[in-house]
């Protein structure tokens, strides 16, 4: 017989948790003034006095980081995930859904009228989000009838979605006045250095977002042998479809919001986890979460410390990174 | 005996084309029940709106003596499961993974399956003669294999009603005979109420304990098979010639399509 699945989620937990705070650690070791990973570890753990300078950086300025490429790289993964599921289809993302796009023009909106951060920012960028969401849906709807949300209506409404998105964000950058276009510009090729300390409380409203989609992880494995066997097997697809699609669009655009456009981690990490484990969602939810998470944080790391002075935009690694391992996967998947 | 459903006049339009129009029937506890009909005749889509899949614009479907429209999905898949026409085999499910998967409506909100759930999934494998096939992925069996497999989940459901779309359409006869043979078993072990849709005349002649011939979306006639399967009948509703006389098996009819180069030995 085999192992017992909830056995499995808790050793897969603990493999990965375990992944998460090394590499975490690490991260937060490295930098242009190098902490050594013991001495990290023993401020983390609080023997060190917390005055110390090198605390400071620690607290102030590296852990905020590492914790928000944490969170923002587990949502995303989460997020491909999830839409992976509902589209049946491994090449769905927030992004070529247009999610993304319409929360980054609400963001964008935001920043050119000034608002601040948070609830400013978020609120715009939610609100962009869901207006995507609820145009794609319904052109989606309306397409096939009372069958809601068929599979490649919602993917060609989101791509076309995408591409008018993009042309907004071109249109709004273009009118845009010089001094800011710098930093909207850096913001869109995806940026965790913006970061402070005071927007970390943001980022645990993702955290319900998580627990409702492990919750729904199972009816998300029912969704894949698609909806009317689903409903066949007493899922209430409509209901449990739509509360995903909003859940996952809060998630997104909080990330969004908070670390501009980071591509290709929503792809990539659940392709491989997948790969790894098969398709069972009570497995994929935690792992992506976890994975990603660490993922994140190891490109973060590698854009801060690759570069011989400043950084690079983590976003132009995890491309640099995702595009080419995805097609790899692709290949040896078809293969 | 007892009705387990009951559809007073359903009617049902797919945008200005009328699919289903005034269906009235109902079917007794533990029947084996075929739905028959030409092909686009309505037959899928009745079965969907018996299933709850799709809601009919007209009319009233009873599920022991409950209308359907008052059963939460949950509820109705406790006591229905339905077998489709076709299934996704896209992803890398094995054998066992999808046969657990009829536990859903029977499972906590976490869906985890407890030891009496992988049991009742065992029993489910055995019975249909797939348990050797348990890790294998879905997309690696046969027609026939994968048929059982779907079957062996339907099962698992532990329902009072099993809907099943054309299911053996795509096998040999010997396939053909083992499913039906399954379906007819699990039928008089456990008193579960079989409702199949079939292009097989005589499939649905040698298993079905009533027929219901469906023609442009009407009820041509139900009944006990020897009064549906009427030469007039069949030949009107599926239009091409059709001989109809007693089987070898004895007390079943059997049905024969004319094709028109042996036309002139029937005139």
């Amino acid at each position: 017989m085999k192992t017992p699945i909830g056995k499995k989620i808790v050793l897969i937990t603990f493999l990965l948790g375990t992944v998460l705070v090394l590499i975490s650690i690490i991260a937060v070791s490295a930098g242009s003034s190098g902490v050594h990973f013991w001495e990290t570890l023993s401020i983390l753990a609080g023997k060190s006095g917390p005055d110390s300078a090198t605390a400071t950086i620690l607290y102030q300025i590296r852990l905020p980081r590492v914790i928000l490429a944490a969170f923002v790289g587990g949502s995303l993964a989460l997020g491909g995930l999830v839409f992976q599921a509902l589209l049946r289809n491994p090449l769905a993302e927030p992004y070529i859904l247009g999610i993304s796009g319409g929360s980054a023009i609400g963001a964008i909106l935001a920043m050119l009228l000034g608002l601040s951060y948070f609830p400013g920012v978020t609120i715009f960028s939610f609100t962009g989000s869901l207006l995507v969401l609820a145009f794609v849906t319904t052109l989606a709807g309306t397409t096939l009838g009372n069958t809601m949300l068929g599979k490649d209506s919602l993917l060609l409404g989101g791509v076309m979605m995408n591409a008018f998105c993009a042309a907004v964000i071109m249109f709004l950058i273009s009118m845009t006045r010089s001094f800011q276009v710098q930093h909207i510009l850096y913001w869109l090729m995806g940026d965790l250095a913006t970061m402070q300390t005071g927007q970390l409380s943001i980022l645990f409203l993702v955290l319900p977002c998580f627990v409702v989609i492990f919750v729904l992880a199972r009816p998300m494995n029912l969704l894949l042998l698609g909806r009317e066997t689903a409903a066949a097997m007493g899922i209430n697809v409509k209901n449990i479809v739509l509360l995903l699609l909003i859940i996952t669009s809060l998630m997104v655009s909080i990330i969004v919001s908070l670390s501009g456009l980071i591509g290709f981690v929503g792809l990539v990490i659940p392709h491989i986890f997948r790969l790894l484990l098969g398709p069972d969602h009570r497995l994929l939810v935690p792992s992506c979460l976890l994975g990603g998470a660490s993922y994140l944080i190891f490109c973060d790391l590698l854009a801060r410390v690759l570069p011989s002075s400043g950084e690079l935009p983590v976003g132009i690694i995890t491309a640099l990174i995702g595009a080419p391992l995805f097609i790899v996967l692709l290949l040896r998947n078809r293969a | 005996m007892r009705q387990i459903l009951d559809i007073k006049n359903i009617s049902l339009n797919f945008r200005d084309k009328s699919i289903l129009i005034d269906v009235s029937f109902s079917v007794s506890t533990g029947d084996f029940f075929v739905i028959i009909g030409p092909n686009g005749a309505g037959k899928t889509s009745l079965l969907k709106v018996l299933a709850g899949l799709q809601k009919a614009h007209h009319g009233t479907v009873n599920i022991k003596d409950k209308n359907i429209s008052k059963y939460r999905r949950r509820n109705l898949s406790q006591i229905m499961a339905i077998v489709p026409q076709q299934i996704e085999v896209g992803f890398p499910f094995t054998v066992a993974d999808t046969v657990i998967m009829g536990r859903t409506p029977h499972l906590g909100i976490l869906g985890m399956e407890g030891k009496n759930d992988f049991l009742i999934a065992e029993e489910a494998m055995k019975f249909t003669d797939v348990s050797h096939l348990a890790e294998r992925k879905l997309f690696q069996l046969s027609g026939g294999e994968l048929q059982r497999v779907i079957i062996a989940r339907a099962i698992c459901q532990q329902p009072e009603i099993i809907l099943l779309d054309e299911p053996t359409t795509a096998l040999d006869p010997a396939h053909q005979l083992k499913i039906m043979d399954l379906m007819e078993k699990f039928r008089r072990e456990h008193g579960t109420t079989i409702i199949m849709v079939s292009h097989d005349l005589n499939l649905a002649s040698m298993y079905g304990d009533r027929l219901l011939l469906l023609k442009d979306g009407r009820i041509a006639k139900t009944g006990d098979p020897k009064s549906v399967l009427n030469k007039e009948l069949l030949e009107e509703s599926y239009g091409c010639h059709i001989q109809v006389d007693e089987s070898p098996l004895g007390g079943v009819a059997r049905v024969t399509p004319i094709p028109e180069k042996h036309l002139h030995n029937y005139e």
